[in-house]
């Protein structure tokens, strides 16, 4: 059959129905709009789900917790509505008349068509075990799954995970961030069919320290249990309790709608290059389609599949669909894994190269065919990713880089003469950066100079790049920075609206130019307001003090209320009062202490604190000093609960009592917290150690945490269990106390002097790379001992109780009201 | 305006510089705050943000402007007004400096003591 598609020979105003309203379909019927000839369409659009489009792939982050709902709809009914477009939501479509050119949905609505758009997508394939009906199974594929899981997360404890693919593992991480206690049942001895084994059993060691049980090479036997899922049964006896029981094993093309209207069917829908199906009206994309013999499951080649289809809907006759080589990763906070193409050598011609760093955790393979990349995995460090997936489709000769190509693209390209710094002048515009969207520099760096550009968010609305899995954030907000170059000051992160200087520009001055006052480093830098402000003053206030210990006089007039009263503020104008508890230890005399002064103040409210500590909430301000002299008496000192520097050391009870115990955490905390106490820091830290790998201190969600294991330490940094909840990564494991004291004084001194201000370590994590800070405290270890030198020398100078010197009359005009004098002037 | 009301509080190096402290005298029930900046001008407010009613007192001051702690409010020192795109305004106190000692304007059934 011959289809004319030129717009002239179709009706002047043509029918597209539209059967899905997932990502595929949207994408498509966006495609078709961006086209002269798409303009001809009168769109109608089914979607079974109650929701309008939203991104199916952040399902995981919404259930991890780190995204909401409703930040994940990609159009919202405004989008429909302002294109013309009907949308039918909550209704299937039950059947194609394709002699009629009709279809008709569940609910009897009947609409014709010119051209039909099949975007089913697919569904869970489901395991042929008994048990499947009881509540408490769900899959792990729409809004309604994820709300289930929820609802289970607030109300029960033991899930169970069957399928240890990227979707079983994704679930996993997100049932366990919402605090079930989380077991995955996988066939193989080994996880995720798109790793390799090596990687694969670094990623089971990563997992089970995050509190994922795993039970591989498990065959599921049965979900039992009378109304409700209480437990799932392996064939080799095994069993595990559940209250939740979600089906990752895979998907199938959902495609019986096209059997029942006679489309040619293998595993999918079956589609030309052009995307049409057996029947030329018909086009179809997404995860229900077969092209060429392969299905699909990943976002990329769908987003391919939509332009082609998109084009040749508008009457574009030229546009080819062919699948590229692809590449997947994980959305597991902290866990970084990629992988494309071979994942090892497919006989004895093709070569592996792999490099391995057990305590660092990064393993790296590549696999060479003919001076080809054809293959890599990468776990741990996966930066370089995109850039050896480039390699792979460009089908480049990499014989030259042959030896160094495993180390990653910094090392190749600087020993080759390249830039060791990623030159975005350099790359080539169609190097791909965004690999969901396929977004590649060019349309970027395009987007932002034509549309004048300044930020991230308006970066993604216009181009999609880092919209969808997020992972090339980082690269987008560089290309932001070099493509809007001068225009966009706004993508410099300026110290202050005073300033075009950064925090490091105003660190390295400081350092290069030996400033030793405020005044001194506005003026070198221009500064525009002679003072400064509420925001510049206390970070300068707070490098000075960091360059130069001993040396610059801090200013009270540059520290927010709580660091210069030493106390915290609360919203009634009252202060609270939480002195040091060192590692979580206190004695009868210290409760009494406490007890009396509470009493003797009338301190309304007194409450356990999460740092293991006592609060007292309510204080006067007048009588703040009095209050310390009292509680200065029995020893207590600040807990500098007000500070940007030490907070608490979390610790559990250790080998001292614990039956589990290995090694002597409550000991081993208070020894750090008398080591680190008083130190100013860019923003607060907060210390935790564990004695043994149940972590009853919580030391994975700390600044710094210790894990006591029978053979030594592990040591953990970068956790932040506040808004943006981030597990730890893992430094280093060492043997004995004192390598740990070396270490967190290093930590310490490292994240002193190179954070910014008011950067927690977790995001300063996240912005320099584990890896860096492995660099400087693992790899150097001179380095480490003069950072840990320079750290106990500036200690000297901050182990001083605020508390004592106020109570014995420092600066007690600042906690006492201005008394009228002489009365009425003459 | 009686002279009776003007009240000396005292000298002005009893406030720090880049500084304030609040009256033990209130007006009208509300609590009183007395700035100096860095160039040695003065200033009183009530000491309330006009948003949360925090003790502008605490907060930092750079320029002729105090931030509140409790959620960073800029307030103009000369005029209590709040500083773009926040809208309010703290009530402004008139003071004057005779003699090296600040005296504010208080009127006589508006002042009270702190209880």
């Amino acid at each position: 059959m011959y289809i004319n598609d030129d717009p002239a020979r179709l009706p002047p105003i043509a029918q597209l129905v539209v059967i899905g309203n997932g990502m595929a379909a949207m994408r498509t019927v966006e495609e078709l709009l961006k086209h002269e000839g798409g303009k001809r369409y009168r769109i109608t659009v089914f979607g079974a789900e109650p929701h309008v489009n939203y991104n199916r792939i952040m399902l995981s982050s919404v259930l991890a917790g780190d995204k909401q709902l409703d930040e994940i709809v990609l159009n919202p009914r405004e989008w429909y509505e302002e294109n013309g477009i009907r949308l039918i939501t909550g209704d299937e479509v039950t059947a194609i008349d394709r002699d009629a050119r009709t279809v008709t949905s569940a609910n009897g609505i009947c609409v014709p068509y010119d051209r039909l758009l099949i975007a089913t997508g697919s569904k869970p394939l489901a395991p042929r075990i008994p048990g499947l009906e009881l509540p408490g199974v769900c899959a792990f594929r729409d809004i309604a799954d994820v709300d289930k899981m929820l609802a289970a997360a607030r109300t029960h404890k033991h899930a169970v995970v069957i399928g240890g693919g990227l979707l079983g593992l994704e679930a996993a991480w997100g049932l366990r961030q919402r605090g079930m206690s989380v077991a995955l049942v996988h066939l193989m001895p080994t996880l995720e069919r798109q790793l390799d084994a090596a990687a694969g059993q670094l990623l089971q060691r990563d997992l089970d320290r995050r509190g994922i049980a795993f039970f591989t090479e498990g065959q599921t036997r049965e979900i039992a249990g009378v109304d409700h899922a209480e437990r799932v049964l392996l064939e080799d006896g095994r069993e595990i309790p559940a209250d939740l029981v979600v089906l990752a094993i895979g998907i199938r093309p959902r495609i019986e709608l096209a059997v029942a209207a006679g489309l040619e069917i293998n595993r999918g829908i079956v589609v030309g290059d052009d995307m049409r199906t057996s029947d030329p009206l018909i086009f179809a994309v997404g995860e229900c389609v077969e092209h060429r013999g392969q299905v699909f499951g990943l976002v990329a080649p769908i987003w391919d599949q939509a332009k082609v289809c998109g084009a040749r809907l508008a009457g574009d006759q030229a546009a080819i669909f062919a699948s590229k080589a692809l590449s997947t990763s994980l959305k597991i906070t902290g866990v970084d894994v990629f992988s494309a193409g071979a994942l090892m050598a497919a006989d004895e011609s093709d070569e592996e190269i792999t490099l391995r760093d057990e305590s660092s955790g990064v393993y790296k393979k590549i696999v060479l065919r003919d001076g080809r990349l054809v293959g890599v995995v990468l776990y741990g460090h996966v930066v370089d990713g995109q850039w050896y997936l480039k390699l792979m489709r460009d089908k480049e000769d990499v014989s030259a880089l042959r030896e160094r190509l495993v180390f990653g693209k910094a090392f190749a390209e600087a020993e080759s003469g390249g830039a060791k710094e990623v030159d975005y002048e350099a790359m080539p515009d169609d190097t791909q950066i965004c690999g969901c969207n396929g977004v590649c520099k060019g349309d970027i760096v395009k987007a932002i100079r034509t549309l004048k550009l300044t930020t991230l968010s308006e970066v993604r609305a216009h181009t999609k790049a880092s919209a969808s899995c997020g992972q090339c954030t980082g690269q987008v907000e560089q290309i932001l920075a070099y493509a809007a170059g001068v225009d966009a000051k706004a993508a410099k992160k300026t110290v202050c609206d005073c300033t075009e200087a950064d925090h490091d520009e105003v660190r390295a001055a400081i350092r290069a130019q030996q400033l030793r006052s405020m005044d001194a480093v506005r003026t070198a830098l221009a500064w525009k307001k002679p003072e400064g402000c509420h925001k510049c003053r206390p970070a300068l206030n707070y490098y000075l003090l960091c360059e130069w210990p001993g040396e610059y006089q801090d200013d009270a007039s540059s520290r927010f209320v709580n660091e210069r009263l030493h106390a915290n503020i609360q919203k009634d104008g009252t202060y609270s009062v939480v002195p040091r508890m060192w590692g979580g230890l206190t004695t009868p005399a210290e409760l009494h202490a406490i007890a009396d002064v509470a009493e003797k103040f009338h301190i309304p409210t007194v409450k356990v604190t999460g740092g293991q500590r006592i609060d007292l909430l309510g204080v006067k301000k007048e009588d703040l000093p009095a209050v310390w002299s009292d509680l200065g008496q029995a020893g207590l000192v600040s807990g500098h609960a007000y500070a940007k520097g030490l907070r608490t050391v979390k610790t559990c009870v250790g080998k001292e009592w614990c039956r589990f115990g290995t090694q002597d955490s409550t000991g081993l905390g208070v020894k750090l917290e008398k080591m680190c106490w008083g130190s100013w820091t860019p923003h607060k830290v907060k210390f935790a150690v564990s004695g043994c790998p149940r972590n009853c201190a919580e030391a994975s969600i700390k600044d710094l945490g210790v894990i006591c294991i029978d053979a030594g330490y592990d040591l953990l940094v970068g956790g932040n269990g506040g808004v943006d909840v981030r597990v730890t990564d893992l430094l280093v494991r060492v043997s004995t106390e004192d390598e740990v004291l070396q270490y967190v004084g290093a930590f310490m001194q490292l994240y002193r002097e190179e954070a910014h201000y008011m950067e927690r370590s977790a995001p300063w994590i996240a912005r320099v790379g584990i890896d860096y800070v492995r660099r400087r405290l693992v790899e150097d270890a001179g380095g480490r001992e003069q950072l840990c030198q320079r750290f106990l020398y500036s200690q000297t100078f901050a182990r001083v109780d605020p508390w004592h010197e106020r109570a014995s009359g420092a600066a007690a005009e600042a906690f006492q009201p201005l008394p009228e004098l002489a009365g009425a002037l003459a | 305006m009686n002279a009776h009301d003007w009240k000396n509080i005292g000298p002005l190096e009893s406030i720090p510089r880049s500084g304030s402290r609040r009256l033990c005298l209130r007006q009208a029930g509300r609590p009183i705050a007395v700035f100096r900046t860095r160039d040695d001008e003065v200033f009183a407010l009530i000491d309330e943000c006009p948003h949360k009613r925090g003790p502008l007192s605490e907060g930092i001051v750079s320029g002729k402007t105090v931030t509140c702690p409790l959620h960073n409010w800029g307030i103009a020192l000369d005029s209590g007004e709040a500083v773009a795109p926040d809208e309010g305004r703290a009530g402004s106190i008139p003071l004057r400096v005779v003699d090296g000692n600040i005296h504010v304007y208080l009127p006589e059934l508006a002042a009270e003591a702190i209880a």
